[in-house]
């Protein structure tokens, strides 16, 4: 699946990824690929971009945002993305 | 003929001065015009997603939802959130604004404006002063923006009018601004913020079933102030790059007029001290025949 990470400032990450843990306002969750239509509400806490099935991470902390799911593509947009090692 | 001379010589000394501050100036705002438009290619994919995003919501959710701020009422009391720009020297650009902002009140409000219910928000100080000097219906709190251009400043400005909307203060409310194409070019154009227009569904397309987390109504909530800040930001953002854009522009056309002026007053400097030696060199020659004479 095909993942874009867009900030007010900047494109922070665009790709194609094995999935996405992001912290939704109802707890995290995680999407993979062919995940169906999806638009859901982020909160404050840890993107987690899982770029291949053997573990590789890439990690920001968010303060909040948003992520849509269409067509196998993952959008999210989020606020006050800070990259994490 | 010594003082005509020394007369286009002191023109030639005001206008390459003058020449001097149109260069400077078409340097800084080509600086601010690269800063300005970096902000706004940053922000556009942003700002488009979560337009498409809203829409895609409020398309889908038709009837199940009383959404305050896509609600459309009769209009009775309109809102103008004009900007402009703090300084002049750009050329036609606040002249633009104002025009844009005039012809929508007469295009689409003028039953409305005719009892006095159409308000204007400035966002820049030069708008402010030639609406106001008109007549129109001007608020000023916002006038100074662009002296701190921030997005929570922004914010401030979307979050009453969202709460003027919703209290029914006002019944529709648009932003003038000139939108940002390139350095030459901007297109000057009225763009309505409030109610927030529906998406138009193309003939034939299916849409798409959304799971959304949490409910609609929960996420609109969310979603639709944050639209509406990014929203007015990428405008204030546009309207400041097509500020220095039209200002690079304008001030590169004065260092041009001023080439051409300097040019045209050599010639006559040079014509003029040229008539003046020729008359010197007369005046010795025919006294130094007389004297031989």
């Amino acid at each position: 699946m095909t993942l874009e990470i867009l900030t007010p400032e900047k494109k922070l990450y665009n790709g194609e990824v094995y999935g996405v843990q992001l912290p939704g306002i109802e707890g995290l969750f995680e999407i993979l690929d062919k995940h169906a239509p999806l638009v859901s509400a982020l909160g404050k806490g840890n993107l987690k971009v899982l770029k291949d099935k053997g573990g590789k991470t890439e990690q920001y902390s968010i303060q909040g945002g948003f992520v849509e799911v269409l067509n196998n593509k993952a959008t999210v947009l989020v606020e006050g993305a800070v990259a994490l090692d | 003929m010594a003082g005509q001379l020394k007369e286009v010589r002191n023109r030639i000394k005001s206008v390459q001065s003058s020449q001097q501050i149109t260069k400077a100036m078409k340097m800084v705002s080509a600086a601010k015009l690269r800063r300005a438009q970096d902000a706004i290619v940053q922000m556009r994919p942003y700002a488009q997603k979560l337009q498409e995003m809203l829409s895609n919501i409020v398309s889908s959710t038709e009837g199940e939802l009383n959404l305050k701020l896509a609600e459309n009422r009769p209009v009775e009391n309109v809102l103008l959130i004009v900007i402009t720009s703090d300084r002049g020297l750009a050329g036609a650009y606040n002249t633009n604004v104002v025009k844009a902002a005039k012809q929508t009140i007469q295009d689409k409000y003028a039953a409305q404006f005719a009892k006095g219910h159409v308000t204007v928000w400035n966002i820049g100080k030069k708008g402010w002063e030639t609406l106001s000097k008109a007549g129109y219906k001007t608020d000023a709190t916002y006038k100074d923006l662009f002296l701190q251009l921030t997005f929570e400043n922004v914010q401030t400005v979307a979050k009453a009018a969202m709460k003027a909307f919703e209290e029914g203060v006002f019944d529709a409310v648009e932003i003038v601004y000139s939108e940002f194409k390139n350095a030459a070019t901007q297109r000057f154009a009225a763009e309505q913020f409030l109610p927030i227009p529906k998406q138009e569904v193309a003939q034939g397309a299916k849409k798409t079933d959304f799971i959304f987390e949490p409910e609609k109504g929960q996420l609109i909530a969310e979603l639709m102030p944050k639209i509406l800040n990014i929203q007015l930001y990428k405008a204030v953002l546009d309207a400041h790059a097509s500020e220095h854009g039209a200002r690079m522009t304008a001030m590169d056309k004065a260092s041009e007029n001023a080439n051409e002026l300097l040019k045209s007053l050599k010639i006559s400097y040079n014509r003029a001290r040229q008539a003046a030696i020729t008359t010197e060199l007369t005046e010795i020659v025919s006294g130094a025949a007389a004297l031989q004479g």
